[in-house]
This record gives structure tokens, C-alpha cells and sequence, in this order.
């Protein structure tokens, strides 16, 4: 069973904080009979055990748990450096969207590398993170075609949003880089690298160290940087 | 060790799941239908949580080289141990060498080989449960393949050979009426939608699996658009795309997403659903929270005292 707890009907940093923050005082207050929560830009799923505790009930306790769900209830946040190749043969719209901004691809590569982002949840396929933060001057529309399939550690652009494609999948994002990183791995003992309320920041590197931390990460000798 | 000489089209390892990673994005997976999943592991007394196999629609020939017990449940299927006709829904005894032999699905979809002991796949957080599009769990993430051979836990010793008693077997409907809770979205449908969604057949479609389950029928018409701000996906919960056609999401289901959800099957009846051949037909029925929660107990008696009740894990 399932119940969703709406907090807004909106995209902005500050619904999102309250969801984060809800789920946090629910793991704090380790609420009977919740089982698993899913994060998300407005809301939160709640997944609970009837046998363990009654709708009306948990409806009662999730409201109270809402009104304290403020920003000042949260850990800080965890900070993920990403690398990321930003070259036209990774980033295969990099030149058209620096193009679409009148910008040079140098300018569009600083404006989005110099941003820090944050992570309102990490949802759809595995690891995929949907991310706040895209300075308004490098904002653009989705392609009006899809792609097909896009490349995992593709990094890509769509409206206000910026996605990191975490396994091969159709996308309507602009790419402008990729990283070497796996954003999921089944093999791994932690499959996914980000999770919701983390800060994410883009390094840009040349391509001789994206195929190094690409080796490494294949022979499972990277450590993310995370702090 | 089970060898396979021809595992099926779609056979993969399951167990009951791997529940608290929807916020990372990964489905819990585990067997479309529990119940019968978990009377095939009581047969061979085994734990509920077990590993064995789910097959969709054709099942596996396999051989066996040291002595052990299976059960097959789930959807009706020929089974044979060295060309003779074996029961379903019940305990099977095999020697070593022994061939089995579970042909296509007459009645149902998802067929259930229980082993005694349980398969011995790596757990992956928590889970041998196998996630398809994941490439996790089970075997190396993926469905059986000709010539796989899987090893056996071991088990507690031979089990007591039993058979379900016939009211016990779950009746395999031709139009199953499956119930369901209304919302959250839905107001965003028209009177004239929902009334379609709650009074028409809709048929199952091929391209169903274990994400969803895909249906045609009668529009379900949206009142202003079929997009919401992208949310968390319930087991159970049916979408409905712009083309006003309804998707049941199933145990691979994506963990979030962005089209309106008209209603939600309960998790008691998601196991009907996923025996629902393709062009088969369901009905819905609304059903209020609290007739919902009554349905789940009762669905949770049911399971407690099926092949006579579980074993001490």
C-alpha cells in the first residue's frame, strides 16, 4: 500500500526541500509501519504496511510530520565532484547548443561547469539524478526529436533541468559532455553514485583523463570524490 | 547442480524482492504473482523467500544431477520428469538425472518452479531477485540461457511429498475482475473517462512484461492534459498516456514519472494481473481505502495459510 503526500504543485528548490525534509523527520522518527519512501520534485510516495498501521492514522502522523518539514531539519548536504569530458565527439550538441545560445562552446562549458547543482531526487531509471541549478543564460528547450538512445554518463540539458543519463536510453536533452563515471552500476556494492539533496559539481577535463578515470573506474580503482 | 537445456524465452531467478531502493531509482522486482510463488516454496520446504524461477508463458527443461524436490505453480503448464506427466501444485521428487520438461502456459502467464534448498545466485542488495533492465541480481542480471547450471542451497532434507487441495489452486478467470483505488489523478479525467475506465473490458496487450502491464480499450479521456509534474510510482498504479490507453505498473516498474495515474490495482490483486494472457480481457472496479485494506488482509490470511502455512526461516 501506498499513500503520496503532495507539498506543492511546482518545480522550485524550495517545495523540493520541504519533500526532502519530510522524509528525513520520517526515517528520524522511525514511523510505524512506513516501509520505503520515494522523494520527488513536489511529493513524497510513502509506502506502508496496513497490518502495521491504518490510513487514518498515518495520515494523521505524516500532517504533523509536514508542518515541521522545513529546511532547518536537514543534514547538510553531501558535495559530488563529477568529472566531465566536454568535447564535441562526447557532447554531441555541444556545438549547436553553443550555437542556439550565441555563445562560444568555451563560454557555454565555463557557465555550466561554474554552476553547482542540487539533486531534488534521483528517480526513473536507476541513478538517474534530476538536478536544479542551470543558470538561466544556458537555458534551452528539449530537442524537438528525441534521441533514441543516449549514451550512459551523457550529460545533458533540458529547459531549467540538467539530467546525467545513468543507462542507456532514449533522451531529449541536450548532450554537452560525458563523464567517465558510472552513475549506476550493478556490479558495484553501492550500485548508484548520487542521491536526493546531494550537491553536484561539474570539473571539466581533457580527453586524456577522461579515458584514464574511464580505465580506472573499469578496473574499479576510482573513488568518486565526495565530500 | 540444474542444468538447462532450454530455459524458455523470458526465465529468470526470483525471490520475494528487493524492497528500499525505489529512491535510487531500482525496482523492487520478485515474482508478478506471490501467492503462487510462495506455495511453490512451502511445497519443497523451503523458507517463502527462497530463490527459484518465473518463466513467462513457456517453461524451462532442465536436468538434475544430485536428488532433490521441485513444485511448479502459477499458470497451467504440461510438466513431464523423464517424459511422464507430473502434477502442478505439487511436491515433485527427482532423482539425479532426472529430465523435467514444463511446456506453454494453457491458462495464465507466469509459471513458478520452486527447488529445494533454493537456487544459489549472489545475493545483490539484499536480493537474488532478478531486475532485467538493471542487469542486476539473479544470474548476472539476466534471463537463463541454454546451457546455464545453477547450484541448490542445501536444503533441510527431503521434503514430505504434498499436494495443494484443488480450492486452495487459484481459478484462472477468463475476464478477471481486478480492484482498484481511484486517484491521485484522478481528476484530471472526464466524468465520461473515468465511467469508461470503471464499466469497460480493456484487453491485454504483447508488449505487457514485468514493468507494466499494457491494456487497450475504451479512451480514457483527460480533462486538460495527460502530463503531471513527474512523481513516485505505486505498485499497481495504472497510467494513462495521452493516448487515453491505461498501464499497470508492475514490480520492474520505473521508480517516478510524468502522465497521470487514474487509479491504483491493489497489491492483492497484482498478481491476477500478471496472469492476464494477451488478449485476454479485465474489468476494474473502485473500491474505497478501507475495503482496500480489508481485501489486503484477507489476501495476507490467504497467503499465511497456503500449502499449510510457512516455515520457521
Amino acid at each position: 500500500m501506498a499513500l503520496c503526500v503532495e507539498l506543492g504543485d511546482e518545480i522550485s528548490v524550495e517545495t523540493n526541500t520541504r519533500v526532502r525534509a519530510l522524509e528525513f523527520l520520517i526515517q528520524q522518527k522511525g514511523l510505524t509501519g512506513v516501509v520505503e519512501t520515494v522523494p520527488s520534485f513536489r511529493s513524497l510516495l510513502v509506502y506502508y504496511d496496513p497490518a502495521q498501521v491504518g490510513y487514518e492514522a498515518l495520515c494523521a502522523s505524516l500532517a504533523t510530520l509536514v508542518e515541521q518539514a522545513s529546511t532547518a531539519t536537514l543534514p547538510p548536504s553531501r558535495v559530488v565532484e563529477i568529472p566531465c569530458c566536454y568535447a564535441p565527439d562526447l557532447g554531441l550538441d555541444l556545438e549547436a547548443a553553443a550555437e542556439r545560445l550565441q555563445m562560444t562552446t568555451d563560454e557555454l562549458v565555463r557557465a555550466h561547469s561554474g554552476a553547482e547543482y542540487l539533486v531534488y531526487f534521483v528517480g526513473f531509471t536507476p541513478g538517474l539524478p534530476y538536478m536544479a541549478g542551470v543558470p538561466a543564460r544556458i537555458q534551452l528547450p528539449r530537442l524537438t526529436t528525441p534521441r533514441v538512445k543516449v549514451p550512459p554518463g551523457s550529460v545533458g540539458l533540458g529547459g531549467a533541468q540538467f539530467c546525467i543519463y545513468s543507462v542507456e536510453s532514449p533522451g531529449g536533452y541536450w548532450l554537452l559532455g560525458r563523464t567517465p563515471l558510472r552513475l549506476y552500476d550493478p556490479e558495484a556494492a553501492d550500485p548508484t553514485l548520487l542521491r536526493a539533496g546531494d550537491r553536484v559539481r561539474m570539473r571539466p577535463i581533457p580527453r586524456a583523463e577522461y579515458d584514464v578515470i574511464a580505465a580506472r573506474v573499469a578496473a574499479r580503482t576510482y573513488r568518486p570524490v565526495i565530500a | 547442480m540444474i542444468r538447462f537445456t532450454e530455459p524458455g524465452p523470458q526465465t529468470t531467478v526470483q525471490d520475494l524482492g528487493r524492497p528500499g531502493h525505489l529512491r535510487e531509482g531500482i525496482p523492487p522486482s520478485g515474482p508478478m504473482d506471490v501467492r503462487a510463488f510462495v506455495a511453490a516454496n512451502r511445497l519443497v520446504g523451503n523458507p517463502d523467500g527462497a530463490a527459484g524461477l518465473e518463466s513467462t508463458v513457456l517453461g524451462p527443461r532442465f536436468s538434475v544431477e544430485r536428488a532433490c524436490a521441485i513444485a511448479v505453480t502459477g499458470a497451467e503448464a504440461p510438466v513431464t520428469v523423464n517424459d511422464a506427466p507430473a502434477p502442478q501444485w505439487a511436491t515433485v521428487a527427482l532423482k539425479p538425472g532426472d529430465a523435467v520438461r514444463i511446456g506453454a502456459a494453457k491458462a495464465g502467464v507466469r509459471i513458478y518452479v520452486a527447488f529445494s534448498g533454493g537456487l544459489d545466485v549472489p545475493a545483490v542488495l539484499g536480493s537474488r531477485a532478478t531486475y532485467l533492465r538493471g542487469r542486476l541480481g539473479g544470474v548476472e542480471g539476466r534471463a537463463l540461457r541454454r546451457g546455464d547450471a545453477l547450484a541448490l542451497l542445501p536444503s533441510a532434507g527431503a521434503p514430505p511429498l504434498r499436494r495443494l487441495a484443488a480450492a486452495e489452486i487459484p481459478a484462472l478467470e477468463p475476464e478477471p475482475e481486478i480492484r482498484v483505488v481511484l486517484g491521485p489523478q484522478a481528476d484530471r479525467f472526464t466524468d465520461e473517462g473515468l465511467h469508461a475506465f470503471l464499466s469497460s473490458p480493456y484487453e491485454m496487450l504483447p508488449q505487457s512484461d514485468r514493468m507494466g502491464a499494457r491494456l487497450t480499450g475504451p479512451r480514457i479521456a483527460h480533462r486538460n492534459g495527460h502530463d503531471i509534474i513527474s512523481d513516485g510510482i505505486a505498485l499497481g498504479a495504472i497510467q494513462v498516456p495521452g493516448d487515453g490507453q491505461p498501464i499497470v505498473l508492475l514490480v520492474d516498474r520505473q521508480s517516478t514519472g510524468g502522465y497521470t495515474k487514474v487509479a491504483t490495482v491493489g497489491s492483492f490483486d497484482i498478481g491476477r494481473v500478471g496472469q492476464v494472457k494477451p488478449g485476454q480481457r479485465v474489468r476494474f472496479r473502485a473500491v474505497e481505502v478501507a475495503e482496500a485494506h480489508r481485501l489486503r488482509q484477507q489476501f495476507e490470511r490467504s497467503l499465511a495459510q497456503v500449502a499449510g502455512g510457512g516455515v520457521p526461516t
